[in-house]
Formats: structure tokens, C-alpha cells, sequence
């Protein structure tokens, strides 16, 4: 009886890496946890990008829950992402944004073109900031709460799903 | 003379792979701790090269951070932290024994330890059939003796 135990064996350990790894199929080995989650938005101020609205800083991310996209004119998914952006705009989300590496002109000329859905945008030229943020592809979308601390990052464009499924329940989560 | 020489350049160059040479400081103590910083952390863009392998915008990014913290005259342990901040454990191409990764760094130990117990114990079996043979029961005996005896006849 003992032997027959024995001769299972393999077959629970083959039976055990096999759900493991079925399991890993569906997981995105890009992805990156981000280490900012529930941690304070980083200090910073950035210069504004365009002449008639406000640059953003660490302060204009306190006392409200923020909505900060991180987005490049050279960057092609930020591209497929937009037109999900001016929806929310027209719904009436306050969008705040940081232009990550980016040339001035281009970047004015993206958002004349395709739409503007931003309160405050600021200019990253040199890439500083978005490093404090954590940013290792555009683009990255953070939900942050009234204390200014990170609760969620996207990674990646926005999708109708993220939008529904995730980003708008917590909005109103911790707008309460 | 002149094969060796450009042998020896081709050398350096791939020595140098993406630290470009605007990138390196002066101080060739602080370019060498720069370097080897660089060579334990991940890029975030193409995950399986180092920073110092990459020729990733960000990858580059880092590196001039990397040499920017140096210059301002942090440890090695302190430019590390700084990353690890922002970009989390999983920027440390070596990953830290902590809790979380115990099974990662114990598994080796663990492989090895069963494997052993495996065989102490099939070795132990084997030997405890070949060294003692069981006595033949009184039937058995009296079988034997049968045989032996047909044989003889």
C-alpha cells in the first residue's frame, strides 16, 4: 500500500505545477507592482505645458480625489487611450496630467488636435518626476485620495472596463 | 601591433555595451561603483537586461540618476534604496532575503535535502535486504530439504 503512495507521487507534483502554471497563463509578466500604492503622491512641482492653464504640483493633489495621467505625444498607446480620457472629460472628471519626455510643441500640438481633457497639465521635459512616480511606460493613470496618498495605478491605456470596472467605483469609494 | 590594437578597442567597446561615454563621470572610482550599481538593477522596459545593458530612454534616465545620486555622495546601499522607493523590490536583479522570497532562495536547499533523504533511505532499504536475509521459515526449510533430496536421488 506504502509503494502505491509512492508511484502517486509524481503525478500530485506534475498535477500541482501544472494549476501552477496554468494558473501564470493569464497573468501579464510586464506588469509591475507598483511601489507607491498607498503611499504619499511624491514631492514635486512641474512648470505648465500650456500658457493658459495651470502647471501641476504636489499641493493641487490634496484635498480632493485626483485623477493623474501620465502621457507623451511620441507615445502610441497614450494614442488608442485618449478618446477614453475626453469621455470622462465630458462626463465631468477632473483630469490633471503630467507630459512625460516630451517636446513642448509637440506635445501642444497633440492636444490641439485630439482633444484637450486636462485641468492642469504638467511639463516633464527631462523625465526627473516621472521617475519619482515610479512611471516605466506611458501610459499610467494614478487614483489619488483626498491626503494625497496613491491608492491605484494603472499601467497601460485606460480601457472602457478599467474605467467602469475599477477606477470610477473607487473614485466614489473615496469621495465619500 | 595594429590587429591587436583594434582588437583591444572592439574589446573595450562591448566592455562599455550602454554606458555611453557622455554618460560616465570623470572620477573613475565613482564611475566603477556607478557601473557595478547599475549592473544589479532591472530594467523596467525590457525586464531581463540591466540597467547598465539597456539602451532604453529610461534605462538611461537611471543611469545618469544613478551617477547624479553617487556625485551628491550617497552610499551604494543609499542609490539602491532610492530606486527601490520608486520602482519596488522588483527593480533589484538579485532579489533580498526577506520573508516574501524564502521559498525563492530556499528551494536549492530544499531540493537537496529531499534528494539526499531520498537516497539515505534507498540505500538503507537495499542494504537491510542484502545484509539480513531472513531466516527460512520451518516449511520452507523442510521444502528445501525436498528438493535437495529429489535432486540427490
Amino acid at each position: 500500500m506504502r509503494r502505491h503512495l509512492l508511484f502517486i507521487l509524481p503525478l500530485l507534483l506534475f498535477l500541482g505545477l501544472a494549476a501552477a502554471f496554468f494558473a501564470g497563463l493569464d497573468r501579464d509578466p510586464h506588469f509591475v507592482p507598483s511601489a507607491l500604492i498607498d503611499k504619499p503622491a511624491p514631492e514635486f512641482a512641474l512648470p505648465a505645458l500650456l500658457d493658459d492653464r495651470p502647471g501641476l504640483a504636489t499641493a493641487d493633489l490634496k484635498g480632493r480625489v485626483a485623477l493623474v495621467n501620465v502621457f507623451a505625444s511620441w507615445c502610441v498607446p497614450c494614442r488608442l487611450e485618449h478618446p477614453m480620457l475626453m469621455r470622462l472629460a465630458k462626463d465631468g472628471v477632473e483630469l490633471d496630467a503630467i507630459d512625460y519626455k516630451d517636446n513642448r510643441e509637440d506635445a501642444k500640438l497633440w492636444l490641439t488636435n485630439l482633444g484637450d481633457p486636462y485641468k492642469r497639465v504638467g511639463a516633464d521635459v527631462a523625465g526627473v518626476v516621472g521617475i519619482d512616480w515610479g512611471v516605466y511606460g506611458v501610459p499610467e493613470t494614478f487614483v489619488i485620495d483626498r491626503d494625497g496618498i496613491i491608492r491605484f495605478k494603472q499601467v497601460g491605456p485606460l480601457s472602457a472596463d478599467v474605467i467602469q470596472d475599477t477606477i470610477m467605483p473607487l473614485v466614489s469609494q473615496l469621495s465619500k | 601591433m595594429r590587429v591587436l590594437a583594434f582588437i583591444l578597442g572592439i574589446l573595450w567597446a562591448a566592455s562599455a555595451a550602454a554606458a555611453l561615454p557622455n554618460e560616465m563621470l570623470a572620477d573613475p572610482g565613482l564611475e566603477a561603483r556607478a557601473r557595478e550599481i547599475s549592473k544589479e538593477l532591472r530594467c523596467l522596459v525590457c525586464q531581463n537586461q540591466s540597467i547598465d545593458e539597456s539602451n532604453a530612454d529610461l534605462a538611461h534616465d537611471l543611469r545618469l540618476l544613478v551617477r547624479e545620486r553617487l556625485k551628491a555622495g550617497d552610499s551604494d546601499a543609499q542609490v539602491l534604496a532610492y530606486i527601490v522607493n520608486r520602482y519596488g523590490q522588483f527593480v533589484l536583479l538579485k532579489p533580498p532575503v526577506e520573508p516574501a522570497t524564502y521559498l525563492l532562495w530556499l528551494t536549492p536547499a530544499l531540493a537537496v535535502v529531499l534528494g539526499a533523504t531520498g537516497i539515505v533511505v534507498y540505500m538503507r532499504r537495499r542494504r537491510g535486504i542484502a545484509v539480513e536475509p531472513t531466516a527460512l521459515s520451518a516449511a520452507e526449510e523442510a521444502r528445501l530439504k525436498r528438493i535437495l533430496e529429489e535432486r540427490e536421488a
